[in-house]
């Protein structure tokens, strides 16, 4: 489950982001802001593709770096997020 | 405005014929339609041409020109528009005149003044001139690039053009597309002067001046933004500089409404286009024509404003209405004009824009550009002062608040915003001192982009141009105001490099139109550049002593309005719709790597996003951008070179 949606992420991350399928360019614990992975109008994207693959929203108040801003962030975050929901 | 071009010969072997002079003259016949006109001195040292759009003594402004002694020929691009009181001022020192045009009196102003006669000159120019006593080539571009002059050197002759495009017929082989400024394009949106996108090819850099004598080309600057160290800001109190900028303000329009043609003005319902209108208002009575831009994207439009602007100064008005589809349409003819890579889409509209004009039979129009560099009104420089003021204390969370007056869109909420803020704006606070600190952001998330070049062009890549550029500011830049830091970094890169060019002199002469530009007028710069800045940028609220200057002439909402920069689509132009057909071809596997600057690949998932529409970003929209402008320029410039030079002038390129 975890490893499945992980992989989700880290796909999507790798097209949409760093344009690539090269998978040793994404470190699971890498910064999305400080590698200039996404700019300040960026982090709208990745909430949109939360919304869209995992099927709940993002409120205004999650919207941080410590549940957005890495590999590992947006699978803690998602997985914390699914305990809830289920 | 016209269009100018020339050789010269670098060694005395070389003869100049007039034929290969006549070659370069096709390229250049959107700039100068009413006429042409070559001279060959006698010895075959230099040949000069010239492409006329008459707007001044049109029945004798036929150039090349020449003084009383047809020893001094000079080929023209531009507007004196002090030539009324310079002319007076030679008559007296004995010269004499055979025409009433501009271009005579620089010719006696040279005899006068020497190489000192640019400093007598108010206006936008490009100048080729022969002095055959001492046979020397003057080549030299007004202060602030307003008006373009390329040139490069094949084999032992000189070739100089005001576009790149008439330099080709000259050239043994295709140009090549160079790798450095490339990088440096998707850095500061613009090559930085004096590179081209090609290399080898240069411009004369703004406020320059190169001179060709005993073949050997000297380079020297005449003219440069300049700024107070410390304390040596003019004095006097608000209201005294208030009136002193106002009337500069209105003499530099008043004096930019010379012509024997109808001059109307661009109105974009933002502060600058109005006060503009309003100072023309303020000069002459006349019927004035405004033309405007709609966009179909609501976001993006200011009709309501413009429309608010037109009822209160009673002025006429003629619009388009820019579609998404018609700038993907037009986007091909936009970069063949441009010649160079752009990163947005926006001067596609203004070449349309300068097609209504065209059509509504008017050949000059009066434009506000300049304003924001000079007066400081950019987004970008209220950025960096909370930047600076943040970076005082770099742990304080509520400083980089203050962020959220410029990006209203951060406000998605308190902490989302808060720790966003911080992480993406605080580049760089470590050291606030260091040359590039109020561009740093920008030039960051557009460097970006890079990741869509491709390895070959990496691996050409020799050193970083942040870097590049900061070793080339002049010697005083670091003791200058910070805020007055920005505003010359913005005059180097932007301005200069993609403003005035990519979206002005190239869009306007696209469809055979002068721009003309009163808050550029270099009285106006030099006098902004003594003020304090915080007469430009009084706490948060910028432009502050021109808003002063002008509110008496505006409604309040108009000079109380919040600042929205002017944008087109750019990704949705190409995307809302399905793509015209040159966007595949252009952006195909088998083409990206044929031509080489860019990964397949990663291109291929950049579409494939930008497609599904849920390409947001900044850089997304601009990478897009970059490699098919990039792309565009390979197949004008490189894969059809003889094809473009076969057809050019005759009536290409058009996807419509």
């Amino acid at each position: 489950m975890t490893i499945n949606m992980k992989k989700t992420i880290r796909k999507y991350i790798l097209e949409n982001l760093l344009f690539t399928e090269d998978e040793s360019t994404l470190q699971d614990d890498e910064s999305f802001l400080d590698s200039g992975m996404i700019d300040s109008t960026g982090v709208m994207e990745i909430i949109l593709f939360i919304e869209e693959s995992f099927g709940f929203r993002v409120k205004d108040d999650e919207m941080l770096p410590a549940n957005l801003d890495s590999v590992n962030n947006l699978a803690d975050f998602i997985q914390r997020k699914q305990v809830i929901v289920a | 405005m016209c269009g100018i071009c020339g050789i010269a010969a670098l060694s005395l072997e070389i003869k100049i014929s007039e034929s290969d002079v006549r070659s370069m003259l096709p390229p250049l016949r959107h700039r100068g339609p009413d006429g042409s006109g070559i001279y060959l001195d006698r010895c075959q040292r230099i040949g000069l041409g010239h492409t006329r759009l008459s707007i001044i003594d049109l029945a004798g402004g036929a150039q090349p020109m020449h003084n009383e002694d047809k020893t001094v020929w000079i080929s023209f691009n531009g507007e004196i528009f002090n030539y009324v009181e310079l002319r007076k001022t030679l008559l007296k020192e004995g010269h004499s005149f055979y025409t009433h045009s501009d271009t005579e009196v620089i010719v006696h102003a040279y005899e006068q003044y020497g190489d000192d006669f640019v400093q007598h000159l108010n206006g936008q120019f490009a100048i080729a001139l022969w002095d055959s006593n001492r046979q020397r080539l003057l080549l030299v571009r007004d202060r602030v690039g307003i008006l373009p002059l390329f040139y490069t050197r094949q084999g032992a002759r000189l070739l100089f053009a005001s576009e790149i495009k008439a330099l080709l017929p000259q050239l043994s082989e295709a140009p090549r597309i160079s790798p450095a400024s490339l990088d440096q394009i998707f850095t500061f949106w613009a090559p930085q002067s004096p590179n081209t996108l090609f290399e080898d090819i240069f411009e004369v850099s703004p406020g320059h001046m190169l001179v060709l004598e005993s073949g050997r080309l000297q380079e020297s600057t005449y003219w440069d933004w300049n700024f107070p160290v410390q304390d040596g800001y003019l004095k006097g109190s608000d209201s005294e500089l208030t009136e002193q900028l106002y009337d500069l303000l209105a003499d530099a329009t008043s004096i930019r409404l010379r012509a024997d043609v109808p001059v109307g003005a661009y109105l974009s319902g933002g502060l600058d286009s109005s006060a503009l209108i309003a100072l023309i208002r303020g000069h002459s009575d006349a019927p004035l024509k405004t033309f405007s831009i709609g966009f179909e994207e609501q976001s993006l439009d200011e009709s309501a404003f413009q429309k608010q602007m037109i009822d209160y100064l009673g002025v006429e008005n003629s619009r388009i209405l820019c579609h998404n589809r018609d700038i993907a349409e037009d986007f091909p003819a936009t970069v063949f004009n441009a010649e160079t890579a752009i990163l947005r889409t926006a001067p596609s509209p203004m070449r349309q824009l300068s097609g209504l004009v065209h059509a509504s039979g008017y050949k000059v129009v009066l434009t506000g550009e300049g304003a924001d560099e000079a007066l400081g009104g950019y987004d970008l420089f209220k950025e960096a002062k909370i930047r600076q003021f943040w970076a005082r204390h770099p742990s304080s969370e509520w400083r980089a608040l203050l962020l959220k007056v410029l990006y209203p869109y951060l406000e998605t909420s308190g902490t989302q915003a808060k720790t966003y803020l911080q992480n993406y704006y605080s580049i760089g606070l470590d050291n606030p001192n260091q040359p590039g600190f109020s561009h740093l952001t920008r030039w960051f998330t557009t460097a970006q982009c890079k990741v869509f070049f491709s390895k070959e062009l990496n691996a050409a890549l020799r050193d970083d141009a942040v870097a590049r550029l900061t070793k080339q500011l002049p010697p005083a830049f670091a003791r200058w105001h910070s805020f007055n830091r920005a505003q010359y970094l913005e005059a180097k890169t932007l301005m200069g490099g993609y403003l005035l060019c990519s979206q002005g002199d190239r869009m306007l002469m696209a469809n055979s139109v002068e721009g003309r530009f009163p808050f550029l007028d270099h009285r106006v710069i030099e006098f902004a550049n003594q003020l304090n800045p915080r007469l430009k940028m009084r706490v948060l609220n910028e432009k502050y002593l021109f808003k002063q200057a002008m509110k008496n002439n505006l409604p309040r909402q108009i000079i109380e309005r919040h600042k929205q920069p002017y944008r087109a689509p750019d990704i949705p132009a190409f995307f809302s719709v399905n793509p015209p057909a040159y966007v595949d071809d252009m952006l195909s596997e088998e083409k990206l790597k044929r031509y080489g600057y860019f990964d397949a690949q990663k291109v291929g998932f950049l579409l494939k996003k930008a497609r599904r529409g849920s390409s947001i970003a900044y850089k997304d929209n601009m990478a897009l951008v970059g490699v098919l402008s990039t792309q565009l320029c390979h197949y004008f410039f490189i894969e059809q070179f003889s094809q473009t030079i076969r057809e050019a002038g005759i009536a290409y390129p058009s996807s419509t």
